[in-house]
This record gives C-alpha cells, structure tokens and sequence, in this order.
C-alpha cells in the first residue's frame, strides 16, 4: 500500500515540475503576491497573463530566486521543485539556477562575442576542455537556429547581432547549460512580428525537452504557443486551466473581461 | 504671443551668458598657458629634462624632480589601485544596504573633500614617523595613495553603477555566483571607467606640493631616487622652489618646468578620454 502510494507520489512529481503552496510576497509593506498556490506540469508550456503590476513575472522569477536581489522582498509558504523546496536554507542558488533558465524581456547579451555568450554558463562551471566547449557552443546555437546565421562570426560581439538574433543568442545561452526548466519573461515584446515568430516557433520546439514558463501581453501568443495559461490579476491567481479552455470557455468573469480586451 | 517672443528673447539671452561663461574660463586658462610657453618654451631641451640640479639657473635641470613624480606616481598608483577597487566593489556589491555601509559612504565623500595638507599631516606621523618609512618616496606615495583613495572609490562605484541590471540578471540567471558576475561581467564591462577615474586621480596627485612638502619631501636632491626609501623631491616642488628664488633665470626654468608638469597631465587626461571612448563604443 505504501509502496503504491510512493509512485503515485513520484509520478506526480514527474507531472507537477513546479509547485506553489500558499506563496505570498511581499516588498516592504506592499503585498504583491497574495497566497498563490499552483502546480506546473513537466514538458509542457504554461503562459502567465494578466495586467501589468499583477505579479505575474515577480511570480515567474520566484522559481530561480531571482527577486533575492530585490530590495525589500520577503516571501512566505514554498515552491517546489521536483518536490524540492528551493527556499530551504541549505539550497545552493547557483545548482538551482543552471536547472532553472530564464530569458528575459529585452534581449541581454553579455558584450563579448558570440561564443563568449554561449559558453559563459559553462565557463563558470570551471569546464575548461576547448573541444567540449566548442561542441556545446554549436549544439545550443543550432538549437535556436542560430549556427548558420553565425558559424563564421563567433568571435564578433554579440551586440552586432538584430534583436532577434540577439534573444536567440540568449536562449542558446541558456540551453547551453542544459537547465530542465526554462523561464521566460515576455522574451518577444521587444521584436518585431518575424523575430516573434521565429522565437515561439522555437520555443514550441523546445518544450520537448524543456518544461517552460512563459510570461506574455500577447493574448494570441499566450492562446497558440501555451498548453497551460494562468491568469493573475492583483497578486491572486484568479483562473488556471488548459489554454483552449480558458481563452475560449473562461470561468471567471474577470477572465472573460481580460481576455477580451474589456480591461487592462 | 507676446509671452512666446518674451521666453524667446529669454531662450537667447541665456545662451549668449552660457557662451560667455564657457570662454571666460577657457580665455583666462588660454592666456595663463600662452605666457607660461612664452617664458619657459625657449629653455626645454633635452639637456634641461637630463640634468641634475644646480646652483646656476642656466645649468639647472629637472631630472631628480621628473624621476621623483615618475616613481610616486608608479607607487601611488600600485598602492591606490587595489584598494580602491576592492573597497569600490565591497560598497557597491556587497555592502549596499547595511547601516555601516552608509556610514562609510558619507565618510568617504567627506574624505575627497579634507584639505591635502591635511593628508600631509596624517602622512608625517604615520609613514614617515610611526611606520620609520623617513621622507622618502614610499611614505610620499603611501600619502597620496591616501589623498586620491576617495576619487578611485568613487569613481569605480560611479563605472560598476553604470553596467546595466541586465547584465548582472543575466550572469546570475546562467548560474554564476557574486564574485564570477563581478569578475567576468562588471569589471570588464566597466574596465574604461574605472581607468579613466584612476588616470584624473593620478593626474591630480602628480600636481600635488603641500602634502609632499609636509612629509619632508626636499627641494634640492643632488640625485635622482634609485630605490622607494630614498629621499626625494618632484616636479611641483622643484617649480615653487625655483619661482621663490631672487633671479630671473629661475623663473624661466620654473616656466619651463611648468609646461613639462602641464604636458605629464594633458598627456594622462588624453589618455583617459582615450579608453573612455574606446570601452564606450565596445559596450554599443
């Protein structure tokens, strides 16, 4: 019976990546994260949506303990991975954030030259062996699509590249690592239609082997690419559900009235 | 419509005043300068920057002084350099919200304001006597060090300030703990900074007399300094002693080592806007 119960268990872990319970945030005295509590599904893309300000993305980058150099965060209850709590105290940040990759909102390169980009995450891992490095550098960057836009100008800076060049760059960047999951805060809103095309053809490509988070203003965007979508609106998560169903049968009302453009 | 021709007349008025301000300044350093190379230009040759000094003006050189700024400016510059980085990087990386960070913050601004003589004073009584290091170069550069400490500080906090967040989220996000995100991302994307304030700082310690004056640095040395424990003078103090004396062939060599002075910190500060441009247009 135990036994039983422990794959059960296990089985739900592989399923649940990413779990919240009873998460609250807090900046000084303001309370931007109001006790969510919320299961992530392995290999599969979830959207976050909701008006600016309602704690999506301060949410987002709670799973890499990114808002630990925030001024004045605090937070409260626990989020899981792989049922691990990542907020124990003898939790090794830098271990959780190569399993943990994120992308941001305006591409970021470092201003070194493309291979640089690719292989800092490794670099500082103290893997020094040229070859593997070089391998690995190839491998991410045909990932993305990259390799043959770049293969003969690794050593320029990356800054030379488009922007959309540029957050490809940081996605091979982080696959370079080889993280499980990947974080990605509206990685589009700063391109153009065509470089926003070519990165969610990508990330549909990548959740294969990825399980990824993806925050978004672009209701469309949320409504092709995600399986998941999660509406937040003022630190409370107010509908979770499968994407189909949320954007074509929401439950709540304030959905209904975000999705359609009523407000925010 | 009046109103608008009014704050026009105004818009102009104001800029004729800006322009005037500008050029007063430039005018008053122009004629300063253009006298300076009127007097002294005609005595620098090579003879006046190799020889030794002398009781006669026209046999005077300034080779122990040029070679006195030569070695405090290496020291000052091998002593302030670590230091101020290290503790530019404590402040502003490590240190950022504590209580005695701020203090020292308030402490530091109020350091670049102290007197020079004052840092003379603190000189006197710690490296030359306390530490026994005498009047010589190395107790001269551990001084200065000191004088310029606050600039570099400042300074490398003003160039580490200015790497964009980005780039710090980035280097955390692929894993890299404080000091690799320090090391491998904002000190070489700030490098330019932070040589640009070390090149003013040291532009300003070598002009500086009456800190040096106040340790017993000397305004005659029969030779130029072989080692840092050795007596020594340098170039500001070579000028203020010659421009003392009675006859006029001092004063021309006076003028003359001015323009050499002058020619050391033009030379740096161009050196400085040089790497400024050049890590500009690399982080574009």
């Amino acid at each position: 019976m135990k036994e039983k119960k422990d794959t059960i268990d296990k089985s739900l872990k592989r399923k649940h990546k990413l779990q919240a319970k009873e998460v609250k945030v807090f900046y000084d005295d303001f309370k931007a994260i109001k006790g969510i509590d919320m299961n992530i599904r392995a290999n599969k893309i979830t959207a976050f949506i909701g008006p600016s300000g309602c704690g999506k993305s301060t949410f987002l980058r709670l799973f890499n303990r990114m808002n630990d150099y925030v001024d004045g965060f605090r937070m409260e209850g626990e989020i899981l991975i792989d049922g691990e709590n990542i907020y124990k105290k003898k939790v090794n940040v830098e271990q959780l954030r190569k399993q943990v990759g994120m992308v941001f909102q305006k591409p970021n390169p470092f201003p070194k030259s493309i291979y640089e980009n690719v292989a800092y995450g490794l670099k500082i891992q103290g893997i020094k062996d040229k070859n593997y490095l070089r391998d690995k550098v190839e491998d991410s960057l045909k990932q993305v699509g990259l390799w043959s836009e770049v293969e003969n100008d690794l050593n320029k800076s990356a800054l030379a590249l488009s922007g959309g060049q540029q957050q490809r760059l940081c996605i091979a960047r982080t696959l370079a690592v080889e993280p499980s999951i990947i974080l990605m805060d509206e990685p589009t809103s700063a391109l153009d239609p065509i470089s926003t095309a070519k990165i969610e053809e990508l990330i549909y490509e990548l959740k294969e082997k990825y399980t990824i988070v993806i925050v978004t203003h672009n209701m469309q965007q949320a409504g092709r690419l995600s399986d998941y979508t999660a509406f937040f609106y003022m630190g409370e998560l107010i509908e979770y559900d499968k994407s189909k169903k949320l954007f074509t049968n929401p439950e709540k009302q304030q959905t209904e009235n975000y999705i359609t453009g009523r407000f925010g | 419509m009046n109103n608008i021709k009014k704050n026009r007349l105004l818009d102009q008025v104001f800029k004729f005043w800006g322009i005037a301000c500008t050029f007063l300044g430039l005018i008053l350093l122009t004629i300063f300068i253009g006298s300076i190379f009127v007097d002294g230009i005609q005595r620098i040759d090579w003879d006046f920057i190799t020889s030794l000094p002398s009781r006669k003006a026209e046999r005077a050189g300034i080779f122990t002084a040029l070679m006195g700024s030569v070695w405090i400016l290496v020291l000052t510059t091998i002593i302030a350099l670590p230091v101020g980085i290290a503790a530019a990087i404590y402040l502003e990386e490590y240190a950022k919200e504590s209580k005695m960070a701020s203090l020292l913050e308030v402490n530091i601004s109020n350091l670049a304001g102290v007197p020079s003589i004052i840092y003379g004073l603190l000189g006197l009584e710690v490296f030359v006597r306390i530490l026994e290091m005498g009047a010589s170069i190395l107790a001269g550069s551990f001084t200065l060090a000191l004088l310029i400490l606050p600039i570099v500080i400042v300074s490398t906090r003003e160039s580490i300030k200015a790497v964009p967040k980005s780039i710090r989220d980035a280097s955390y996000a692929l894993g890299a703990s404080k000091w690799q995100t320090i090391s491998q991302q904002l000190l070489p994307a700030s490098f330019g900074g932070i040589l640009t304030g070390i090149i003013l700082a040291l532009s300003r310690a070598v002009g500086e007399t009456a800190p040096l004056i106040v340790i017993g640095a000397l305004a005659y040395v029969p030779f130029a300094p072989a080692s840092p424990l050795d007596e020594f003078s340098v170039l500001p103090i070579q000028i203020f002693n010659w421009i003392s004396r009675p006859q006029h062939g001092f004063e021309v060599n006076a003028a003359a080592a001015i323009i050499i002075l002058l020619l050391i910190t033009f030379v740096m500060n161009g050196i400085a806007v040089y790497f400024r441009n050049r890590w500009q247009s690399k982080l574009k």
